[in-house]
C-alpha cells in the first residue's frame, strides 16, 4: 500500500528524520501559521507530478490562495488532489538520493544511494547508483553505511548525517514491512544538516495486520477496486470490455494473454481463487457487474476444488441475480462434463478450449 | 528418481488438525504420501486419518523421524512455524500458506539456507513426485509418472499445463511450485540443477510469470549448465505496469518484470516459450 508523501513524512517523524516544516492545507484561507515563502505540493500517489503541475511556490498571500486552488482538484495522471501539502521552503546545499527496497532475486534489502538526487531515478545511469545489499539476518551494520557515504563523497559531517539518515530508514524499513522507502531528494541543507524533502513509502499488505496506526487508504485504487479489496477478492480493473474470471492468479493472467491473441481486450482481472464458497462466487459476480462488461469470460480448472461445485455457484448466481450481458465459460479438469451441463442449462455458452473461448470472447466484444 | 521429495520422504504436518490439514493429509495418504505425522499445539495424541498428532515438531521427528515438513498454518503464525520445523532438523519445509508478509519470508528462507534445509514456497501448491509422494494441496488426480520435469509459479496454471501433459501421455518426474510470492526459497535455478541431475528427467517446463528477474536468470543458467530441453509458458504477457495481478510478486515494477524480456531472454538461451499453455504438450512432442 502507497502512502501520501505526507503519511510517509509522519514515519519519518517517528524515526526522527528531519522533514521541512510543514502540514496539510484544508482550504486556501488556511496558511495562518505559514512562514513564506513555501510550497504547496499534490498529495497523489503517483510520480511526476512537478512536471504536471503539482507542485507550485507561493511567495505571498494571493500567491498560495491562487495556486492552491490550481492545485486542488486538479487531475494527475488519473488521479484527482485532494490533499495540498504546504512545506516552508529550505536552503539546499546538496541533493541526493536514498532508498531501501527489495531486492527479489538476492533476497535482501538493498540501500541505493545517489549524488544525483531530485531526478527521476530511472534517468539516473548505473554507475552514479551506489548499492549495498543486507542480509536481513544481520541488519545494517557501519560497514554498509561506510560503504555508501564513502562513494559519496561528502564532506565528513555530511557523511555522519547520511550515515544516521540511513540506519533510520533501515529500521523503519524492517519495522514497517516496508517494500519501498525512498528519499528523493534527501537534502543537505546549508547549515549542514540531512533532510527529507519528499517521501515515497510502500507498506506490504500482507503486513498491515501488525501496524494499525498505518491508516489504510488504498490511494492506488479504484472505488470498485477496494471494494473487492475489502472482500478479500483479487480485482484489478483495466482499459477493456471483457470481464475475466477465473481461478488462480496465473491461470487468469493466461486467460487475458489469450485474449489479446484474438485482439479482445480484458477489462477486469477477477482471481476467484481456490474458493468454490457461492457467497463468495456470488460476490464476485456482483463485483463484476458493477464494472459493467461487454462480455464476461469464465475460465476455470477444476482441481481440489471440483468444476461442478464451482459450475453449482455459477449456476445459482446467475439465476438469482440475472446478468446482462453474455457469458462464455470454458471449464476443465475435474468433473468437467457434469459442470459444463450445468453452465449450458444456465444459459451460458460453453467453449471447449481457452482459445476458442477467448475467440468467441473477443468477437462478441468487437475486438478493440 | 526425482526431485526434492520422493520415498524417504516422511511428512510431517504443520496446522494438521484444521479443515485444510484434515482434507489434504487424507489426500496426500491417497497419492502414496507417507505422512507421519501432524502438529498442532495442545492437540497431541489426537490422530488425523490414524496419523498421530504432536504438540511440537521436535517431539514429531524425535518419535516419527519424518525429514519433511508441510506448514498450512495461517500466514500470522507461518515464520515460528518454519523456524521450528528448521530447528528440530527438518530438511525440507514445503509452505503453502499465502498472505505471509514478505519480510518474515526473507528472514525464514535465509535461515533455511543457513540450515542447509530446502524451503518450497511460500504461497506455493507444493510439490509432487508421481508414483512416490505428494507434499502439498496438488490434485492428484492430474499426475501421471514419466519423465517431464515441471517447475512453476503458479498453481492451476500448473495444474492445466501438467493436466494437458498426462492426457498426452507425457508424465511427470516431479512437479514444484515455487510460489507466487516476491520472495520464494527454492528458485528455477535450484529446480533444473536438480532436474538436470535428476536421471529420470528428460525434459523440463518452467512456467514463469510477470515480476522479478527470475526467468532471465533461469534462461542465463540454462545457456551455460543445463543440457537437457528447457519450455516455458509465461503468464502475464498483457499486464499493465504497477497492478498486482493476484500474485504479490506478479507485478512489472520500475519497468522491470515484463514478459516481453523474459520470453526474450528465454528464447535466446533456446528455450522454446509456448502462446497458450496447453502447446507446451505439443512443443514436447515435436522435439523430443
Amino acid at each position: 500500500m502507497k502512502l501520501f508523501e505526507y503519511r510517509g513524512k509522519e514515519l519519518f517523524g517517528k524515526y526522527d528524520i528531519a522533514v521541512p516544516n510543514g502540514r496539510l492545507v484544508k482550504n486556501k484561507n488556511d496558511f495562518s501559521d505559514l512562514h513564506f515563502p513555501f510550497v504547496l505540493k499534490a498529495q497523489v500517489p503517483i510520480g511526476g507530478r512537478g512536471k504536471a503541475g503539482g507542485i507550485k511556490s507561493a511567495e505571498n498571500l494571493k500567491d498560495a490562495k491562487e495556486k492552491f486552488s490550481q492545485i486542488m482538484g486538479m487531475d494527475i495522471k488519473g488521479f484527482t488532489v485532494g490533499k495540498v501539502l504546504a512545506e516552508e521552503k529550505v536552503k539546499i546545499k546538496k541533493e541526493l538520493y536514498l532508498s531501501i527496497t527489495l531486492d527479489r532475486s538476492k533476497k535482501m534489502p538493498l540501500i541505493m544511494a545517489s549524488r544525483e538526487g531530485g531526478m527521476d531515478i530511472e534517468s539516473v545511469s548505473d554507475n552514479k547508483i551506489f548499492k549495498e545489499h543486507v542480509n536481513p539476518l544481520i541488519g545494517v551494520q557501519s560497514f554498509h553505511i561506510r560503504g555508501i557515504v564513502s562513494k559519496l563523497k561528502l564532506e565528513k559531517e555530511e557523511g555522519k548525517e547520511v550515515g544516521k539518515v540511513i540506519s533510520k530508514i533501515y529500521k523503519m524499513f524492517r519495522e514497517y514491512d516496508c517494500e519501498l522507502v525512498e528519499i528523493n531528494p534527501l537534502i543537505i541543507t546549508k547549515k549542514g544538516h540531512a533532510m527529507a524533502l519528499d517521501s515515497k513509502v510502500n507498506i506490504n499488505d500482507d503486513a498491515l495486520y501488525r501496524h494499525p496506526d498505518i491508516v489504510s487508504e488504498n490511494i492506488e485504487l479504484t472505488p470498485l477496486e477496494k471494494e473487492a479489496k475489502e472482500k478479500g477478492i483479487a480485482f484489478i480493473q483495466l482499459e477493456g470490455n471483457i470481464g475475466v474470471i477465473a481461478n488462480g492468479a496465473g491461470l487468469t493472467m493466461a486467460t487475458l494473454d489469450a485474449l489479446t491473441h484474438f485482439e479482445g481486450n480484458a477489462g477486469v482481472f477477477l482471481d476467484l481463487g481456490g474458493t468454490d464458497d457461492p457467497e463468495k462466487v456470488k460476490q464476485a459476480f456482483g463485483l463484476m457487474k458493477k464494472a459493467k462488461p461487454k462480455v464476461i469470460f469464465l475460465n476455470l480448472f477444476g482441481g481440489i476444488t471440483k468444476c461442478d461445485t464451482v459450475a453449482k455457484g455459477v449456476k445459482a448466481v446467475i439465476t438469482q441475480e440475472g446478468i446482462e450481458c453474455p457469458v462464455i465459460t470454458r471449464i476443465k479438469g475435474c468433473n468437467e462434463d457434469i459442470a459444463k451441463d450445468i453452465l449450458k442449462d444456465a444459459g451460458l455458452i460453453t467453449a471447449s478450449t481457452l482459445q476458442d473461448a477467448a475467440q468467441k470472447s473477443s468477437e462478441m466484444a468487437g475486438g478493440k | 528418481m526425482s526431485i526434492f521429495v520422493n520415498n524417504d520422504t516422511k511428512v510431517v504436518v504443520q496446522g494438521a488438525t484444521g479443515h485444510q490439514g484434515v482434507f489434504h493429509i487424507g489426500e496426500m495418504l491417497n497419492f502414496g504420501t507417507k505422512v507421519v505425522a501432524g502438529v498442532t499445539p495442545g492437540k497431541a495424541g489426537q490422530n488425523v486419518h490414524s496419523v498421530p498428532i504432536f504438540n511440537d515438531v521436535k517431539d514429531a521427528v524425535t518419535k516419527t523421524k519424518a525429514n519433511t515438513s508441510l506448514i498450512l498454518v495461517p500466514a500470522k503464525f507461518a515464520k515460528d512455524a518454519v523456524f521450528e520445523a528448521l530447528d528440530a532438523g527438518v530438511k525440507t519445509v514445503v509452505v503453502i500458506t499465502e498472505n505471509i508478509p514478505f519480510h518474515d519470508a526473507m528472514e525464514f528462507v535465509h535461515y533455511a539456507k543457513y540450515k542447509n534445509a530446502v524451503l518450497i514456497g511460500p504461497n506455493c501448491p507444493g510439490i509432487a513426485s508421481p508414483g512416490q509422494s505428494k507434499v502439498g494441496i496438488l490434485p492428484g488426480e492430474i499426475f501421471l509418472k514419466g519423465n517431464v520435469g515441471v517447475a512453476s509459479r503458479s498453481g492451476t496454471l500448473t495444474y492445466e499445463i501438467v493436466n494437458s501433459l498426462s492426457e498426452k501421455g507425457m508424465g511427470q518426474s516431479t512437479c514444484i511450485g515455487l510460489g507466487g510470492d516476491p520472495i520464494t526459497g527454492t528458485s528455477f535455478i535450484d529446480s533444473l540443477d536438480a532436474f538436470e541431475k535428476d536421471k529420470d528427467t528428460k525434459a523440463v517446463v518452467l512456467v514463469g510469470e510477470i515480476g522479478g528477474t527470475a526467468e532471465e536468470e533461469a534462461a542465463e543458467h540454462i545457456t551455460e549448465y543445463i543440457s537437457k530441453p528447457v519450455f516455458a509458458f509465461i503468464a502475464g504477457r498483457t499486464a499493465p505496469s504497477g497492478k498486482r495481478m493476484g500474485h504479490a510478486g506478479a507485478i512489472i515494477a520500475r519497468g522491470k518484470g515484463t514478459a516481453e524480456s523474459k520470453i526474450k531472454t528465454f528464447k535466446k538461451a533456446n528455450v522454446q516459450v509456448a502462446e497458450f499453455p496447453t502447446d507446451i504438450a505439443d512443443l514436447i512432442e515435436e522435439s523430443v
